[in-house]
């Protein structure tokens, strides 16, 4: 094929993908305007767009700005963390099973979380979320180096998959001999593990903020790199890449991304389970936009899912993990039946 | 892999023989031995093995009653549901070519916990007065039914002129996500105690078990061991693609829905006697696969490390914080995942 052939395809090609990346972003658009004016007090559009603008004080001021916008821009990061996180995990693994949480970072931070409650007796959510943390840091670096052992070059797909669900099931396996143990702790444990957007306040989004923005950058960095590595360690090798580095680098985006949303809005891996696979029809298998497309595809669910839960079962709501899974997972096996699912 | 193997014939068939697996297979089947001999002695009430034994045969002795009624029944459904997890697991994972995939992606194990979960809740004391058909199931039946409802469901969706091992893995990621939501919803949706209680079912627990969760386990083993043993020829050639096993001349649909029912009814069984035991699946043929050294999860190994895995959990489970018992579910990862972990380390070497 001569390269005057190949050009209008390419062109072609990028032109769908950016009709592609038009659309989701259309379609965050709209979760994003649902997320604020709807719920068990609905909202006008023009009075949330002043209550953005020209705040005066008044009610819908005031449950906008204090409860549905934290509420909205946390779903915004913990959709784009998971579901950027979830597609590095797969593409890191080789393994369509691989969530998230397979490095052990949401087992990690439940850990942490869990035992803070016990040990220390901290009860409140901004406390939760730096052990949270700092549990799925110490669960990831703990897989990272089990995989590196002894090897040279990272840990291989599945070392890594392996090292992860075994050290995830050590960790859920002590998180659950101590709520066992403890009625306050499991009933903090039972609602994070529905996993949830709401009654956070702007102050966790600030303490996410940081770690979820440094692990995208990561994600990205590492997009290229991954793309080398689908080929084959030994193809990767030849093209001149550093797998220990790459690995490395895959490894601190997915730990940033998912400790971050884990830790601030409980087990959610699920989005990242699913959403990747949604992606790669769209994208192929080209990390350079499968990454972007699993974010959008992310937010864009996980915000939805919220709405959801929010008007579905009045007076009460829905644990957002709990309406992703009922929603997402019916329209994810519709997908997968339709299509020939692109293999990893 | 030594292809130098001696082979096994009867009639038409014929089996490698592999002396890792023998040696494996022997060798556990010993630990087991020891694992239940030990678990006879250790309890509440400490027996010497003279007492174990005198208990087990003489009707009028002071221990009968604690060995035949407790600790027997108990130790054969610990061996017989591990040995019958880990067996599912070994198929699973063959036949998707995935080391992650377990019993749980067939929507089994979540089916049952599902229906459980729902069991509690509905006879527990905040949504309370569901007497009548649920209250009369009881536990076991509640399992078995959800177990295989989930696994109906998977199968059904995950069909479409013919089973693809990877479409069933896709299929049975979304059906788990939602019974693994749908029970998290329900842990909130009741009292707290309502939720510790379910908690333990959920986790996996041999406490109380009895001749009546012997029974069924050892019969679905006896069925199912053979038949999946016979099957085992086109798990070796399922691992290829379906345009090579076909060439090789195995029935691809047939040979792969009967072992996947096998591995459905196995996990079934199993989650129906002891709740739905986790990491068992998971660990077992990872870690028989790496102890022989071959290319697939051995199932005669994965099985027999399944049993000394679960009964070595259960003794611990029940000593170790005596009176307070933990769910034999939770000691199985914290036993089996640093041993996993070791043999992996070991193999990077």
């Amino acid at each position: 094929m001569s390269a005057t052939a190949a050009a209008p395809r390419l062109l072609a090609a990028r032109r769908r993908r950016l009709g592609v990346l038009a659309a989701l972003l259309a379609a965050v658009a709209v979760a994003l305007v649902l997320s604020v004016t709807v719920g068990s007090k609905p909202v006008p559009l023009a009075d949330a767009w002043h209550a953005l603008t020209a705040p005066t004080g008044a009610e819908n001021d005031v449950v906008i700005r204090s409860l549905r916008l934290p509420r909205t821009a946390l779903g915004v990061l913990a959709g784009l963390a998971l579901g950027v996180a979830g597609a590095l995990m797969q593409g890191h693994t080789r393994n369509p099973l691989a969530d998230p949480g397979l490095l052990g970072v949401t087992q990690g931070a439940a850990f942490a979380m869990v035992a803070s409650i016990l040990v220390l007796g901290v009860s409140t959510l901004p406390g939760y979320i730096w052990f949270g943390l700092a549990g799925a840091l110490l669960a990831s670096v703990a897989v990272f180096a089990l995989g590196m052992a002894g090897g040279r070059g990272g840990p291989t797909p599945v070392t890594l998959a392996l090292a992860g669900t075994a050290v995830s099931a050590f960790l859920y396996a002590l998180t659950s001999t101590l709520v066992l143990l403890d009625e306050q702790a499991m009933d903090v444990f039972r609602f994070w593990q529905a996993g949830s957007v709401s009654g956070r306040g702007a102050d966790v989004v600030w303490q996410v903020l940081p770690f979820v923005a440094a692990g995208l950058v990561l994600a990205m960095v590492n997009a290229p790199g991954l793309n080398a590595l689908s080929l084959g360690e030994d193809v990767a090798r030849g093209l001149g890449q550093n797998l220990a580095l790459t690995r490395a680098v895959g490894v601190a985006a997915v730990t940033l991304l998912s400790g971050a949303a884990v830790a601030a809005c409980g087990s959610l891996a699920f989005v990242g389970l699913i959403v990747p696979h949604l992606a790669r029809p769209l994208s192929g298998t080209d990390h350079r936009w499968l990454l972007p497309y699993s974010g959008l595809i992310g937010v864009a669910l996980l915000l939805l899912a919220d709405v959801v839960g929010r008007v579905v079962a009045p007076p009460g709501e829905l644990e957002v993990g709990v309406v992703l899974a009922l929603l997402g997972a019916p329209f994810f096996v519709v997908m997968v039946r339709r299509g020939k699912p692109v293999r990893l | 892999m030594s292809t130098t193997a001696p082979s096994l014939r009867a009639g038409g068939l014929s089996w490698r023989v592999r002396p890792r697996a023998v040696a494996v297979v022997l060798g556990g089947l010993v630990l087991l031995g020891l694992l239940m001999a030990l678990g006879m002695r250790l309890g509440e009430l400490p027996m010497s093995l003279a007492e174990v034994v005198s208990g087990a045969f003489d009707a009028g002795s002071a221990g009968h009653f604690v060995v035949m009624e407790l600790r027997l029944p108990r130790a054969l459904t610990g061996a017989l549901v591990g040995a019958a997890l880990a067996l599912s697991g070994a198929i699973i994972q063959s036949i998707a070519r995935n080391p992650l995939a377990s019993p749980e992606i067939l929507g089994v194990t979540t089916g049952a916990s599902v229906a459980v979960v729902a069991g509690v809740v509905a006879t527990g004391s905040v949504v309370g007065g569901a007497t009548g058909l649920l209250a009369t199931l009881g536990v076991p039946l509640l399992a078995l039914l959800g177990g295989l409802a989930g696994a109906a469901v998977v199968y059904a969706l995950a069909w479409r002129r013919g089973l693809d091992g990877y479409r069933l893995v896709l299929v049975g990621i979304g059906v788990a996500a939602v019974l693994t939501n749908v029970k998290f919803w329900l842990l909130t949706v009741g009292d707290v105690n309502d939720t510790a209680r379910a908690m333990v079912w959920i986790s996996g627990s041999l406490n109380g078990r009895g001749w009546e969760h012997v029974v069924p386990a050892a019969l679905a083993l006896a069925a199912l061991v053979p038949a999946t043993l016979l099957g085992a020829r086109s798990l070796d050639a399922l691992r290829f693609g379906d345009d090579t096993v076909t060439a090789l001349g195995v029935r691809t649909g047939a040979a792969r829905a009967l072992l996947i029912l096998a591995a459905v009814l196995l996990a079934a069984v199993a989650t129906a006697a002891a709740g739905p035991i986790a990491f068992v699946a998971l660990a077992a043929p990872q870690i028989a696969l790496r102890l022989v050294r071959s290319g697939r999860p051995p199932l005669l190994s994965s099985a027999v490390v399944g049993g000394v895995l679960t009964t070595g959990a259960d003794l611990i489970a029940r000593t170790a914080f005596s009176p307070v018992e933990l769910p034999v579910g939770i000691v199985t990862a914290v036993l089996g995942a640093p041993y996993l972990i070791h043999l992996i380390w070991r193999a990077r070497k």
